[in-house]
């Protein structure tokens, strides 16, 4: 399926949605927080779409928005598309977890929160996945300094 | 009589551990373990043992440095984990590599395939028992490293290929080494099955433990061997060609039982389908440079980029986020390990510790490519 056919169906789903395709070989929607539950079920049980696998979830800081980043492909089309979810809330950043859509995100969604702070809604274990469980602070975040631990360049 | 006895039996639940020293997990793995008797009633995985924080570091370094980065993550599929990495960056800065370097990245990709899944078979029969195999496979390993070591100067972390092509061509003794291996080894994988495969115990160890349905394989975004043994396919040198995948004919190899002896079968069948891929190029190395030069300082266009490969234990892939800038933004590795680790607690529960063993030999982890 063609990305522009994609975006058709997808738009569908919700009238908040913004596609980009600039910079970019996929497809990419950029969900609000609060419908990114919605549209991900949405995503894998659609008839045309069936994207059922979540291949690459990625925590991203961008400067002054934290987010995740999910690539999805659909096993029988091939087809992919790329969501995108952002918060402005550097304090307390949440969104909804998306495990019992694609059972991957469990350990996917910790790797994020260890690292980049974001809470998970509903997620069934959520903890710090790779740091020791009393680690201050979320490394990979822009403003994360650590005097002791880091190599300053 | 006996069922009075088993009435009045309780039992308990208790908590074990399971590494980080343990043998079987391969490398500083902890399983937290929930067991009743000796059956399994949960497993949690706990991780960073070896974490380095690879991604932080590629947010500091230049390109050319991130690609030596990645043969510390899994380092049985470092020429593979290079490669990825050089793909991304050559996308990125669209350029076309020449032939004769797309041929070499393959051939030598899929030695160090035939490489990784050697050390696996060997270490597979050892976890459960049949220590003779570990001896066997590090026989024929050890005739790959010296091809590596020959060529590309190191054994193991090779750091071969370099954004643009490879570092330096070929030795010439490669083409006739790596035929004399082909030759050797088709002869020692029907003696890796009559070894190993065909052995009573072993089958009974690996039949019907530890199945994994096709649906859970796809939702727990297993790929490579993993999910190749419940017939998913998943194979990136089908669905996404890249480097001379497309030039060469081969099956990817599946199976439907997803048990352990699935997965075990998928990567000898992989071996053979390795060989016969590195025959059809070993001969036609095309002529031509081995190195598109690029600017010292790679700069990559404002944008996002993704590259997918297949390393021996699944897909690799590399998000690279850049503003233009000497070093990336934002660099994801989604490593198979990770994703891979994910079915451990649906597999096991309900099976014994021994069976835990064959299962996490069949998922064939590498803990440094699951920390990174």
């Amino acid at each position: 399926m063609t990305h522009e056919e994609i975006q058709n169906i997808v738009s569908g789903f919700s009238d908040t949605l913004t596609f980009s395709e600039e910079a970019s070989e996929f497809l990419n929607v950029e969900v609000p927080v609060d419908e990114l539950h919605k549209v991900c079920s949405q995503l894998k049980s659609h008839s045309e779409l069936k994207f059922d696998y979540l291949f690459c979830v990625t925590g991203m800081d961008w400067g002054e928005d934290l987010g995740v980043i999910y690539h999805l492909e659909s096993t029988e089309f091939r087809h992919n598309i790329v969501v995108k979810v952002r918060t402005s809330d550097r304090e307390n950043p949440k969104m909804d977890s998306v495990t019992d859509i694609w059972l991957t995100a469990e350990l996917h969604e910790m790797e994020v929160y260890d690292f980049f702070g974001i809470k998970f809604n509903n997620h069934p274990n959520l903890k710090r996945l790779f740091l020791p469980l009393d680690w201050q602070g979320y490394p990979l975040r822009k403003d994360y300094v650590d005097e002791e631990n880091m190599i300053i360049k | 009589m006996e069922s009075t006895v088993k009435s009045n039996l309780k039992t308990e639940e208790y908590f074990i551990n399971m590494g980080p020293q343990h043998p079987a997990t391969h490398g500083v793995l902890r399983l937290m373990l929930t067991i009743d008797g000796e059956i399994i009633k949960n497993v949690e995985p706990d991780l960073g043992y070896i974490h380095r924080s690879i991604e932080k570091m590629c947010e500091r370094d230049s390109y050319q440095q991130i690609v030596h980065l990645t043969d510390r993550m899994d380092y049985l599929s470092s020429h593979i984990n290079n490669e990825a990495v050089c793909l991304v960056v050559e996308k990125a800065l669209e350029i076309e590599v020449p032939e004769r370097v797309k041929v070499i990245r393959t051939i030598i990709g899929e030695l160090t395939r035939i490489a990784s899944h050697c050390l696996w078979w060997g270490v597979m029969g050892m976890d459960i028992g049949a220590l003779t195999t570990y001896f066997y496979a590090f026989r024929d390993r050890e005739l790959i490293n010296d091809i590596f070591e020959e060529t590309c100067g190191a054994r193991l972390t090779m750091n071969y290929n370099i954004p643009g092509g490879i570092m330096f061509d070929i030795h010439p003794n490669f083409v006739k080494r790596t035929k004399d291996f082909i030759t050797h080894f088709k002869t020692k994988i029907p003696e890796y099955n009559r070894l190993l495969t065909g052995n009573v115990i072993f089958q009974k160890r690996t039949k019907g433990i530890g199945v994994l349905t096709p649906e859970d394989a796809i939702s727990f975004g297993a790929s490579g061997p993993v999910a190749r043994g419940s017939g998913v396919h998943c194979d990136i040198r089908k669905i996404h060609p890249y480097s001379a995948y497309d030039l060469v004919q081969f099956e990817e190899s599946l199976q439907t039982d997803g048990d352990c002896l699935a997965r075990y079968n998928v990567r000898i069948e992989e071996m053979w389908q390795s060989l016969s891929i590195i025959e059809q190029l070993i001969d036609n190395i095309p002529e031509g440079d081995t190195k598109v030069t690029t600017k010292a300082v790679i700069k990559l266009p404002k944008g996002e980029y993704y590259q997918r490969v297949e390393t021996a234990r699944g897909e690799l892939g590399c998000y690279v986020n850049s503003t233009g800038t000497k070093n990336p933004y934002r660099f994801k590795f989604r490593s198979p390990g990770l994703s891979n680790l994910g079915v451990i607690n649906q597999l096991a529960t309900g099976s014994k510790i021994g069976d835990l063993v064959a299962i996490m030999s069949t998922i064939d982890i590498v803990v440094p490519d699951i920390d990174r």
